[in-house]
């Protein structure tokens, strides 16, 4: 809340920026949607372990949050996205794709259907000219709420329990994608069981000014848990087990490519499972079932990768000889919980299927000298790690 | 069709019965299709319609000269044996200059007037354009190419209209590529003197445009007219008798003849959709009718906006459309005169013919400025015809029809056309008492059909009587927008055979009659 005007300091501060700023001992924190936020609190294992065995507090208010509402509000998002939408009840959410007019992905997200005709669309980028030509013709109303709402992720095993502990019972009745009302702190905060983590987990809906009081009240009601604030860092190394994809590193929106071949469809994607042809017509839909007639040309899968060396934008080639490059990969760690080394990869027919051996070209800095190996890795099926307990419902007490 | 229960009974429905959508209604009929052609209005014509202004006076309600229509096409759908005759051709055009002078421009050189000492620049000119128009004709006749894709015959057609301008010789191919993307301002002030010449020849680079003479792509406008007349009847430019209209008539009877169904007072509400492909029309009174292909003259706009409607399309189809840069600048005004027009320094053959209010460039741009900002015309530009004196019968004995098309008027006026019409209308008066003194004291009656009058009488969203303006943005390959330039729309089954598609607006006919023969390939 300086004075500076703006242009001395572009990026904007969320709801639970002071609670992050005196967490924070490495000061690492970076830009994300117009918004400074934590990268590391303390160390990305801490963290990282966290949210495998305990529970942890994620701020996603720069995730861009749109409201869509109106009379037209199922057509006009039928029409935006692959998945029929007529089929999401109120209180629900269903994880989308959307695509340009050639099919191609322009980004993914979640809607939330908050009433009869109001939905909400969680998006990575923004995207209010797409949404608002996507109107013409529809009677909708489409408005960024991004500022509007503060958003905090809840997420690990024992998320459940803190959240019960802190007072919002009936939590545990929640199922996946579900949404829940609740009073927290004072304050009224809607509950949806989704999350970027592939574990247990909540994703906290509220006003600005109950930003604090909530996460105080988690905080407070956490600390026998093991509770912990992270960063997007070891946030990423879990959605990469849970076989996630990360806009802008796994694939790019089309509306932002500018080369030929370089945007994705989400038969490409690994999304047919989001593709429903069959409801009507939706953006890409002409240009998606050409593509499904003809034979597809790469897609994105996992890896299991030899040796422990994480295979970082690693090109990948069909023999150990290097010859014939056959793609690369797009995200790539070594999997703590799996104990496998772990990657997501854009790979040429025919290589793509299960069980494929394919060569990782991995170069790695060793007291800055370079080495290069050539490793084997297999494509296999994601995610890598799916525990039972982030479907279960209610979830086990900790 | 033995299996078939019931086959519909239409094989192809045209919306509109504006000329474009008769010349494609008669191509479909007489390559012996089963065709339904649907106008909306009692009368036939849409804007190349004539109709009654005031009691007994008659007139082409927009353009009222025909000069783009190819002879082939003429001939080809046989409309002189269906009743089309001339009351003039080979019409002279002069210029209106101040002080009562004019200036003369055939088709061979500046006959009489100021700018007499110029004619051989003017001639060297003209027959260097005309080389250029003949290069680029033959592109008006066929569905435009496309770029980027892997089919023969866009190649072919791309080779060979890079032969032709390659066979122009080196000094014309190099003329044309430097002169193709410049103003008309610009190429005027390096070749002539006079301000009559250049302010007369400016004025069919911007007729009918959202354009000054100084407006980027002013040079491809004027190329784009002359071409066209160079696939019609080269700068024939020729008054039918009983108006535009006629020509209309004889294209409904050419398609009667050919065992078309025409309907009229049968607006179309919407274009029905049956798994993802045209399955016909609902009218506004609720009647269906079931045809597997559909060519709609309407606007672009029109079509998907309203017609289709944007569910059936993709996003960034619909993004493109409603960008379409539509937004009419041409009015027409209409008078009703008790005696023929004197207009000083035309003698009475030219007056017969096409008269020109654009006395210089910086006269035809100062009038363009004020449209810029939402403001018609302080002093407008206009294409003068007096009909009756090639065809008497327009109007009661002894009196006449002024027939002007007049700019910059535009679509959108700051103040609002129900309170600015009466004093356009009185500023063209005034304009036009100076040109023909004792005109004023003449008129019997005045109508201004301004773009939104035009937008709602021929239902063109935006009163544009291009459906769209011909710019570089909007030509050839990328009209009216990428996805919908070769007549086949993204909703198979839905073709587009107005003058929103190649070769554009004009009466010309030949948008129709590409999207009927390309509907013909289609539907094969």
């Amino acid at each position: 809340m300086s004075s500076a005007p703006h242009f001395q300091k572009p990026l904007l501060e969320t709801p639970f920026h002071a609670r992050a700023r005196a967490l924070s001992q490495v000061d690492s924190f970076v830009a994300w949607s117009g918004y400074s936020t934590v990268d590391v609190f303390t160390s990305v294992e801490q963290e990282y372990f966290a949210i495998r065995n305990a529970t942890t507090l994620y701020d996603l208010t720069p995730m861009v949050k749109y409201r869509i509402a109106g009379p037209d509000a199922v057509p006009y998002l039928n029409r935006l996205v692959t998945r029929d939408l007529a089929k999401l009840n109120t209180d629900r959410v269903a994880y989308c794709v959307w695509c340009n007019d050639a099919g191609h992905l322009i980004d993914d997200g979640t809607v939330f259907r908050l009433g009869e005709s109001e939905y909400r669309l969680c998006t990575a980028e923004r995207q209010i000219d797409w949404l608002l030509d996507s109107a013409i013709g529809f009677a909708v109303t489409v408005e960024e709420v991004t500022a509007e709402i503060a958003a905090l992720a809840v997420q690990g095993p024992t998320s459940c329990a803190v959240l019960k502990s802190a007072g919002l019972g009936g939590v545990e009745r929640l199922k996946p994608f579900e949404i829940g009302c609740f009073s927290l702190a004072g304050h009224s905060v809607t509950v949806s069981r989704t999350g970027f983590t592939g574990d247990l987990g909540y994703e906290l809906w509220m006003t600005p000014a109950a930003a604090e009081p909530v996460w105080d009240a988690l905080m407070a009601a956490g600390r026998s848990r093991g509770i912990r604030a992270i960063g997007s860092r070891a946030l990423n190394l879990a959605r990469l087990e849970a076989g996630f994809l990360s806009p802008n590193v796994d694939f790019l929106s089309a509306e932002h490519t500018l080369r030929t071949g370089r945007d994705r469809s989400p038969l490409e994607l690994g999304f047919a499972w989001l593709v429903d042809f069959d409801k009507g017509h939706f953006n890409g839909r002409r240009a998606l079932l050409a593509e499904r007639r003809r034979s597809p040309r790469r897609r994105l899968v996992g890896l299991d990768v030899a040796g422990n060396k994480p295979a970082h934008h690693a090109l990948l080639y069909a023999r150990a000889d290097g010859r014939r490059e056959i793609g690369s990969v797009t995200s790539a760690a070594w999997s703590p919980t799996c104990k496998r080394n772990i990657a997501l990869a854009m790979v040429d027919a025919p290589y793509f299927r299960t069980g494929t051996a394919v060569w990782a070209d991995i170069y790695l800095n060793r007291e800055l000298v370079w080495e290069r190996r050539m490793s084997r890795a297999e494509v296999v099926e994601r995610p890598f790690f799916a525990p039972a307990r982030r479907r279960a419902t209610p979830p086990a007490e900790f | 069709m033995a299996r078939q229960a019931s086959p519909a009974r239409y094989e192809f429905i045209v919306i509109g019965g504006g000329h474009n959508g008769l010349v494609c209604a008669a191509t479909l009929a007489r390559a012996g299709r089963r065709v339904l052609l649907l106008e909306a209005q009692s009368r036939l014509g849409g804007a190349a319609a004539t109709r009654e202004f005031a009691p007994g006076f008659r007139v082409s309600c927009c353009a009222h000269l025909l000069h783009l229509m190819p002879a082939a096409l003429i001939q080809s759908l046989e409309l002189e044996s269906y009743g089309l005759k001339f009351s003039a051709r080979g019409m002279p055009t002069t210029a209106l200059l101040p002080g009562g002078a004019s200036l003369e421009l055939t088709a061979t050189g500046v006959a009489a007037g100021a700018a007499a000492g110029e004619a051989g620049a003017y001639l060297a000119y003209l027959q260097r354009m005309r080389r250029f128009a003949r290069a680029l004709a033959p592109l008006f006749a066929k569905a435009p190419l496309r770029l980027g894709t892997a089919d023969w015959a866009d190649r072919w057609a791309l080779l060979r209209l890079g032969w032709r301008i390659r066979r122009l010789g080196r000094r014309d191919m190099r003329e044309l590529l430097r002169i193709g993307g410049m103003n008309v301002f610009d190429l005027l002030e390096e070749r002539f003197e006079s301000d009559a010449l250049k302010g007369a020849l400016a004025f069919d680079a911007v007729l009918g445009t959202n354009f000054g003479p100084r407006s980027p792509g002013t040079v491809l406008t004027l190329l784009y007219r002359m071409a066209a007349e160079s696939a019609g009847a080269e700068a024939a430019l020729s008054q039918p008798t009983g108006g535009l209209g006629a020509v209309c008539d004889a294209l409904a009877r050419s398609a009667a003849a050919g065992g078309a169904t025409i309907r009229t007072t049968s607006p179309v509400a919407r274009i029905l959709v049956a798994a993802d492909r045209t399955a016909g029309v609902e009218l506004e009174s609720g009647e269906r009718i079931e045809a597997a292909s559909v060519l709609s003259s309407a606007d672009p706009k029109t079509t998907f906006l309203k017609l289709l409607g944007t569910k059936y399309l993709d996003t960034g189809f619909v993004r493109r459309v409603s960008h379409i840069r539509a937004r009419g600048l041409a009015a027409k005004l209409h008078l009703a005169l008790d005696r023929p027009p004197r207009f000083a320094g035309v003698d009475a053959a030219a007056a017969k013919g096409r008269l020109l209010l654009a006395p210089s460039l910086n006269y035809l741009e100062r009038a363009y400025n004020h449209a810029k900002y939402g403001e018609y015309s302080a002093a407008p530009a206009m294409e003068i015809t007096v009909p009756t004196l090639n065809e008497p019968g327009l109007a009661p004995s002894g009196k006449h029809v002024l027939s002007a098309i007049v700019q910059y008027a535009p679509y959108a006026l700051e103040a609002g056309w129900q309170h600015e019409r009466e004093s356009f209308t009185r500023r063209c008066l005034e304009l036009l008492e100076v040109a023909a003194p004792g005109l004023g004291e003449s008129v019997l009656q005045a109508e201004l059909l301004a773009p939104p009058d035009i937008e709602r009488e021929f239902r063109i969203e935006g009163g544009h009587w291009h459906h769209g303006e011909l710019a570089f943005d909007q030509f050839f390959m990328v009209r009216p927008v990428p996805g919908a330039a070769q007549y086949q729309t993204p909703m198979p089954g839905l073709y587009l055979c107005g003058a929103g598609c190649h070769p554009g607006g004009g009466v010309m006919g030949l948008a129709g009659r590409n999207a009927a023969q390309r509907a013909l390939a289609g539907a094969a």
